[in-house]
């Protein structure tokens, strides 16, 4: 599919169904897209010793992150040199040294340069040297740690780390700086969840402040029916403290305010959001001061961001510590994982918040997800209709912002959502295209 | 009500769509529990669920349920549990615990979930009955990608 015809499925108010709908648009979004753009590949903590690994796939790609004897974090092709096994099947676990082949038992060090063959002399005058088989694992061609959060970037080509996330990295370091430490662990497990949708569905969703009143009217309806009769004052268990906020009005929503950032990424609720009212801790809030100095600690606290969106595969809340991760499958199946984090050094109820508002709302059973995954899934089907083959994004928009690629916006405005897939056009472009732009 | 009855009777009330009954089934301080490290889960605390609620929770899920604009719910969702025999564990007449091995249908419009697992059901006595201090429900495979899971396992 040529260049120009990409370009006229993004028009600056709307997006034509096939972003959602074309196989062929998906396969060139995995050779492309997922390689030129920086995705999410895990949390360093879970790989602490040397050896320790967590397999993956990126795009239809199979990798694995490894710990280095050095303590650096590693992302490598899952595919033995030779033909191809993939040399871990476990979705995590250790390696030891080294990485050993189960089929005929060659050896890589954990960097993945070749350590040993069995009966290497019938390999002596061959060109195996000289080939990819030669060379060991490949390791992918960039890889970031940015406070414990290590990205990947497959392409040889594309912008560097800091250059492609920007400003946006500061969502990273409201969630780690919570920890009076600055570190940040993943415990608690991971939710996982099957949505028969294009992926592109839900990361806009994560930038949609208009759906919930619709949307979760529902189990926002009964959350208030239980609640009741409490004065709004009146302490409220956990589960309600994070459910009842999604009844919030249109109003709410739109003064919460968003902004957007070159290359797709986003902040929703940059003055405040549904994570605000939480129960404050004071004994907590001191040590954040004694560790970050007044200011700062009250910068953080102060802000707790509805949702902020690394394009195009992670989507944070500094508060309470969790992060969504999407792993588009097929055009039509995408994986959405849930992360909770402990901040190191914080009470042990900032672990509780972030566990529970994951298994509230990001449960394969959670009560909000539900109406959200059955309409995407019904969009994915409703879309195949004749007559109108596209999808509005008309809310607030004006010319003018096609000049910006910085902006601070009112919460309900679609920009948010245009913004990603301006940055999905750019990333778009073909390989040598993108290299020259 | 022997306990190994009134386990057959819960699923039943779920099978049947009878939320409220089976609500009422739990004690004040009853608990439905999926842990998502399965059976191999020590506690709801140090690691997460799939679900962990009492009977507020519940309760939101029931009533959100009878909702016509629970828009997941059209079509309707509808489950069928499968029981093996329900095995005693250990108890008396006033507390008893029980292991349930099942295969969970959850099925909606052309669509067709199928799980498995055991449940552990913690039982304390309510006059001639039972009431459910906790149903655990440790399945097969928990920690695989799943679609959404609408009712009670």
């Amino acid at each position: 599919m040529e260049a120009g015809r990409i370009a006229a499925l993004v028009q600056p108010d709307r997006v034509h169904r096939d972003l959602y709908l074309s196989e062929e648009l998906f396969a060139l979004e995995q050779e492309r897209l997922f390689a030129s753009a920086w995705t999410y590949v895990g949390h360093a903590s879970e790989v602490p010793r040397p050896g320790d690994y967590r397999a993956l796939e990126i795009a239809g790609q199979p990798l694995v992150m490894v710990r280095q004897p050095d303590g650096e974090v590693r992302v490598l092709y899952n595919r033995c040199a030779h033909k191809g096994t993939r040399l871990v099947s476990d979705e995590s676990g250790n390696t030891g040294r080294f990485f050993r082949c189960p089929y005929h038992a060659w050896t890589y060090r954990l960097d993945g340069a070749p350590l040993a063959v069995p009966l290497k002399q019938g390999y002596e005058n061959t060109a195996l040297k000289a080939c990819e088989a030669g060379r060991g694992m490949t390791p992918v061609a960039r890889v970031a740690c940015y406070r414990d959060f290590v990205f990947a970037r497959l392409s040889d080509t594309g912008l560097e780390f800091a250059d492609y996330f920007g400003e946006v990295l500061q969502a990273i370091d409201n969630m780690v700086d919570r920890s009076p430490q600055g570190r940040l662990v993943a415990e608690g497990g991971v939710l996982r969840n099957i949505i028969h949708c294009n992926w592109k569905m839900y990361l806009e969703n994560i930038n949609d402040t208009i759906h919930p009143p619709s949307t979760h009217e529902s189990a926002t309806r009964a959350a208030d029916a239980l609640w009741q009769g409490h004065a709004p004052e009146e302490p409220k268990p956990m589960a309600m403290e994070q459910i009842l906020p999604f009844g919030a009005s249109y109003d709410f929503f739109d003064r919460m305010g968003g902004r957007v950032f070159p290359n797709g990424h986003s902040l929703l609720g940059v003055n405040f959001s549904i994570h605000s009212g939480y129960a404050r801790l004071p004994d907590y809030e001191e040590a954040m001061r004694q560790a970050h100095g007044a200011e700062r600690a009250e910068a953080i606290l102060q802000r707790s961001p509805q949702n902020s969106i690394l394009f195009p595969s992670l989507a944070v809340k500094g508060s309470p510590q969790a992060i969504r991760v999407i792993r588009p499958l097929a055009v039509d199946r995408t994986l959405v994982e849930a992360w909770s984090f402990r901040a190191v050094g914080a009470p042990d109820l900032l672990f509780e918040r972030s566990m529970s508002y994951n298994r509230l709302v990001f449960s394969p059973m959670s009560v909000v997800a539900h109406d959200d995954v059955h309409l995407f899934e019904s969009i994915q089907k409703g879309l195949r209709a004749r007559g109108n083959e596209w999808v509005s994004l008309h809310r607030d928009f004006d010319p003018a912002e096609l000049a910006q690629e910085t902006a601070t916006t009112n919460g309900t405005n679609e920009l948010l959502m245009r913004n990603q897939f301006r940055a999905w056009l750019k990333l778009m472009a073909p390989p040598a295209q993108a290299a020259l732009s | 009500m022997a306990p190994e009855d009134f386990v057959a009777e819960e699923a039943a009330l779920l099978d049947a769509g009878r939320f409220d009954d089976w609500l009422s089934l739990f004690a004040p301080d009853g608990h439905y529990w999926v842990p998502l490290l399965g059976a191999q889960q020590a506690d709801p605390v140090s690691h997460n669920s799939l679900a962990y609620e009492d009977r507020l929770l519940l309760q939101l899920r029931v009533e959100r349920l009878k909702d016509p604009r629970a828009h997941s719910q059209h079509p309707r969702s509808i489950c069928q549990h499968v029981l093996q025999r329900p095995v005693v564990e250990r108890g008396d007449d006033e507390a008893v615990l029980l292991r349930t091995p099942f295969i969970y249908v959850e099925a909606r419009g052309d669509e067709q979930l199928l799980l498995a697992g055991t449940c552990r059901h913690e039982l304390v006595r309510r006059s001639s009955s039972w009431a459910i201090r906790l149903k655990r429900v440790d399945l097969l495979n928990p920690t695989r990608a799943l679609p959404a899971v609408q009712l009670f396992i």
